[in-house]
């Protein structure tokens, strides 16, 4: 346990110092996962907001896959990529494997679906809440799209906060499609997972530190906009 | 000036209009929802003038009524028939229901959101908000958000968005059903300020003393059907109906 104890010391020393290869590795990481966030929400928000308030044939069928897709094991979404940017794979030209393009696509699939499927859950409620007065207004649901994100955007807000949790703490994924590149795709949870197997301890520690200190922070802002949105909406 | 005279120009994008959208006229207007006979025929012509209030028992089918009116529902048979086309018609009337939506923007951007799907111009939006919130009181909370007001509060800014429209006819649901004598007088006032300006109003309510202040004519509606519509004076004095003289005199109506 002596070691534990000088590992954890060296681990707080670096990151008291800002050690650059610490700060490297949690700024790619956060890099990362803010870029899969944005391209997740550009496809997950208005996907959501349409199943919320558009009925069609095979509705509900999208809906249960989407809530399958939550669950989707990060590793089968990073085999999925790395089959599709492999040299020999349909986007292999774009010679984007082993990059943190490459990572920022795989997270984006894998949360995608949550923001699609969260979102559609918070903006279901409120369609339902608001659908007969816009009618009224004369607005239907393609007119209500707008509305209903700007109206749900402390709701939306958590919601891309959890995307972001998740797409942060995910590791199966960017260690396929990313090769944990040291100084180039090395991020916060790859490092951990290959500085734990090489019994170097510091600094997976430190990592470690650092990515529970981002989740508290994350749940700490999902905190703030809930207290928002109620201070708004009764 | 908010309310602008029916034949005025109201919305924005909008091509030739008629005069006037009313009289309604109204036939044969059949509704059943989940094996239920909710309005079993209903007859009858709503001209412009004092407000016609809609009376009956409660699940007569007065919300139903209204909801047919205002084309939120589509009756299995019957017509409701504009003296305009459809499309105009629906563009100069609006409605406010028992429980407004309110929605989660603050009091001003409510008023202001219909305007905005009217088609009007950002610039004059916040100026005709601001009047209409003037007009129900409303001015000094203009900047606090819609939901955290009180249920009067709330009902008030539902009539100062629907007024804002300058709709030629508005739909009331029970407007005062869940409000405290206070609240009832103020929004009682604030039709009233909305039917002396020139705009035809359309309203439930199982309040008899209410529809006596407010009414020009009154519809009595039971069981699905229009058992008498007559004006306000003469129904109250002298109700034809054996069902509507029950309903006068306080007897439960089953």
């Amino acid at each position: 346990m002596e070691d534990f104890g000088t590992a954890f010391a060296i681990a707080l020393r670096l990151i008291g110092s800002g050690d650059p290869a610490l700060l490297g590795i949690v700024r790619l990481s956060l890099a990362v996962s803010a870029a899969a966030v944005l391209l997740a929400a550009l496809v997950g928000l208005p996907l959501g907001a349409l199943l919320a308030v558009a009925r069609f044939p095979g509705r509900r069928a999208v809906i249960v896959a989407l809530n399958a897709l939550m669950g989707l094991p990060p590793v089968v979404a990073g085999l999925a990529i790395y089959l599709l940017l492999s040299r020999s794979g349909p986007l292999g030209g774009l010679g984007l494997l082993f990059t943190p393009a490459a990572m920022v696509l795989a997270q984006a699939v894998l949360i995608a679906p949550i923001l699609a499927a969260l979102s559609r859950q918070v903006l279901a409620a409120m369609w339902e809440e608001y659908a007969e007065q816009l009618r009224s207004f004369g607005a239907g649901p393609w007119r209500a799209v707008p509305t209903l994100l700007r109206d749900g955007r402390f709701a939306l807000a958590t919601v891309l906060l959890a995307g972001f949790g998740r797409a942060s703490a995910e590791v199966g994924a960017v260690m396929i499609v990313g090769g944990n590149i040291e100084g180039f795709t090395r991020v916060m949870t790859t490092a951990i997972a290959l500085e734990t197997a090489k019994g170097d301890l510091p600094l997976a520690l430190a990592l470690g530190a650092v990515l529970m200190a981002i989740v508290l922070a994350v749940n700490a802002a999902v905190q703030l906009l809930r207290d928002a949105a109620a201070r708004r909406a009764a | 000036m908010l309310l602008r005279p029916p034949g005025a120009t109201g919305g924005a994008a909008e091509g030739p209009r008629c005069a006037s959208i009313l009289p309604l006229r109204v036939a044969g207007l059949r509704y059943a929802a989940g094996g239920q006979k909710i309005l079993r025929g209903v007859d009858f012509t709503i001209a412009a003038g004092l407000p016609t209030l809609v009376v009956g028992p409660n699940g007569a089918g007065k919300s139903v009524l209204l909801r047919l009116l205002h084309g939120l529902l589509v009756p299995q048979a019957g017509r409701v028939a504009w003296a305009a086309p459809p499309e105009e018609a629906r563009r100069r009337q609006a409605m406010v229901f028992q429980r407004p939506v309110m929605l989660r923007r603050s009091a001003l951007a409510n008023v202001a959101y219909p305007l905005a799907l009217a088609g009007l111009p950002r610039t004059e939006r916040a100026a005709r908000a601001r009047a209409a919130l003037a007009r129900v009181g409303l001015a000094h909370l203009a900047e606090r958000p819609a939901r955290r007001l009180s249920g009067g509060e709330q009902q008030r800014l539902a009539l100062a968005r629907a007024a804002a429209l300058a709709p030629e006819v508005l739909f009331l649901d029970e407007p005062t059903a869940n409000l405290d004598p206070a609240a009832t007088r103020a929004v009682e006032a604030i039709v009233r300020d909305i039917a002396a300006a020139g705009t035809k109003v359309v309203m439930t309510s199982h309040d008899l003393a209410q529809a006596r202040r407010l009414a020009g004519d009154v519809l009595f509606l039971h069981r699905g059907r229009v058992v008498e519509h007559a004006p306000a004076e003469r129904f109250f004095a002298a109700p034809r109906a054996p069902e509507a003289a029950a309903f006068l005199r306080g007897e439960l109506l089953a």
